[in-house]
C-alpha cells in the first residue's frame, strides 16, 4: 500500500501529471504515491516524467482501463 | 531563465488566441513546470487575449478543414459555406467545450491559474496591448510586460524555445 493515494480517474492529459506533481509534495522523501488513471497516455507520460524528475517509478499496471502507477519520491 | 547551469528551461512565443490553440502552449508549460522546468511564455498579437481576466475562447470550423467533430457516430467536417452561417462559430465552439468537459480535458481557465501556480513566467507584449488597445485592468496579475528583446534575452539561455 502507497502513503499516499491519487485518483486521476477521468482525467486527460497532462492532469494526472499535474495532479501527481501536486501530491508527491505531500509524500514524505523515500515515501510513495500510487495513481489510478484511466487515461492510456499517462503510462508512457508517467515513465517520462520520472525520467526527468530523477523520482522512481516502481510499478506501473494496466487492469482493463485503469492504470496504476506507483512513484517513489526520491526528490 | 535557469535558476543554476542543471535546470532545464523553456521558453515559448504564443501567438493564438482561440479555444483550440490555447491548448498547446498551457498544456506543455505546466508539464514542464511540473518536470522541473523553468518556463517563460511570451504572449503576443492574438496569444495576448489569453492573458485578459474574462476569457471568452471561441473555436471557428471556417478555414479549418481539418476540424472534424465527433457526431452521430461519425466524424463530420464543415463546409466554409456552412461554417460561415451566423451562430455556426458559436455551436461549434459549444460543441467543444461539451467534448473538453466530457472527456475530463481541463479548462484553459484552469491551466493558466496552475501555470501562474507553478511559477510559470509570463510576458506580455507591450506592442500588442498598444495596437489592440488593451487596458492593463482587464489583463490578469502576473505576467509582466516586455517586447521583443526581453522575450530573446530570456530565449538564448533556455534548452527549448517553441513557436506555437
Amino acid at each position: 500500500m502507497a502513503d499516499v493515494l491519487l485518483d486521476a480517474k477521468g482525467l486527460n492529459c497532462p492532469l494526472p501529471i499535474l495532479r501527481a506533481k501536486k501530491a508527491l509534495k505531500d509524500v514524505a522523501m523515500g515515501g510513495t504515491l500510487e495513481i489510478v488513471a484511466t487515461d492510456p497516455g499517462a503510462v508512457k507520460d508517467f515513465e517520462a516524467f520520472c525520467r526527468s524528475t530523477g523520482n522512481e517509478l516502481l510499478e506501473s499496471k494496466a487492469d482493463g482501463k485503469v492504470f496504476s502507477f506507483v512513484i517513489k519520491r526520491m526528490s | 531563465m535557469s535558476k543554476d547551469s542543471n535546470t532545464k528551461s523553456m521558453s515559448m512565443i504564443v501567438t493564438k488566441g482561440t479555444l483550440d490553440w490555447a491548448y498547446p502552449p498551457f498544456i506543455l508549460a505546466t508539464t514542464a513546470a511540473a518536470m522541473g522546468l523553468d518556463v517563460t511564455m511570451f504572449f503576443t498579437f492574438y496569444g495576448l487575449s489569453l492573458l485578459k481576466k474574462k476569457l471568452n475562447l471561441k473555436v471557428s470550423p471556417l478555414g479549418n478543414a481539418a476540424m472534424e467533430m465527433p457526431m452521430f457516430g461519425m466524424h463530420i467536417g464543415m463546409p466554409n459555406l456552412v461554417a460561415s452561417i451566423p451562430g455556426v462559430e458559436a455551436a461549434a465552439t459549444a460543441m467543444m467545450k461539451g467534448l473538453i468537459k466530457k472527456k475530463g480535458v481541463a479548462s484553459i481557465e484552469e491551466l493558466r491559474g496552475m501555470a501562474l501556480e507553478a511559477d510559470v513566467k509570463m510576458i506580455a507584449c507591450q506592442m500588442t496591448m498598444d495596437l489592440f488597445e488593451y487596458k492593463l485592468e482587464d489583463m490578469i496579475e502576473g505576467p509582466v510586460l516586455g517586447g521583443a528583446a526581453t522575450y530573446i534575452e530570456n530565449a538564448t539561455k533556455c534548452d527549448v524555445n517553441l513557436f506555437i
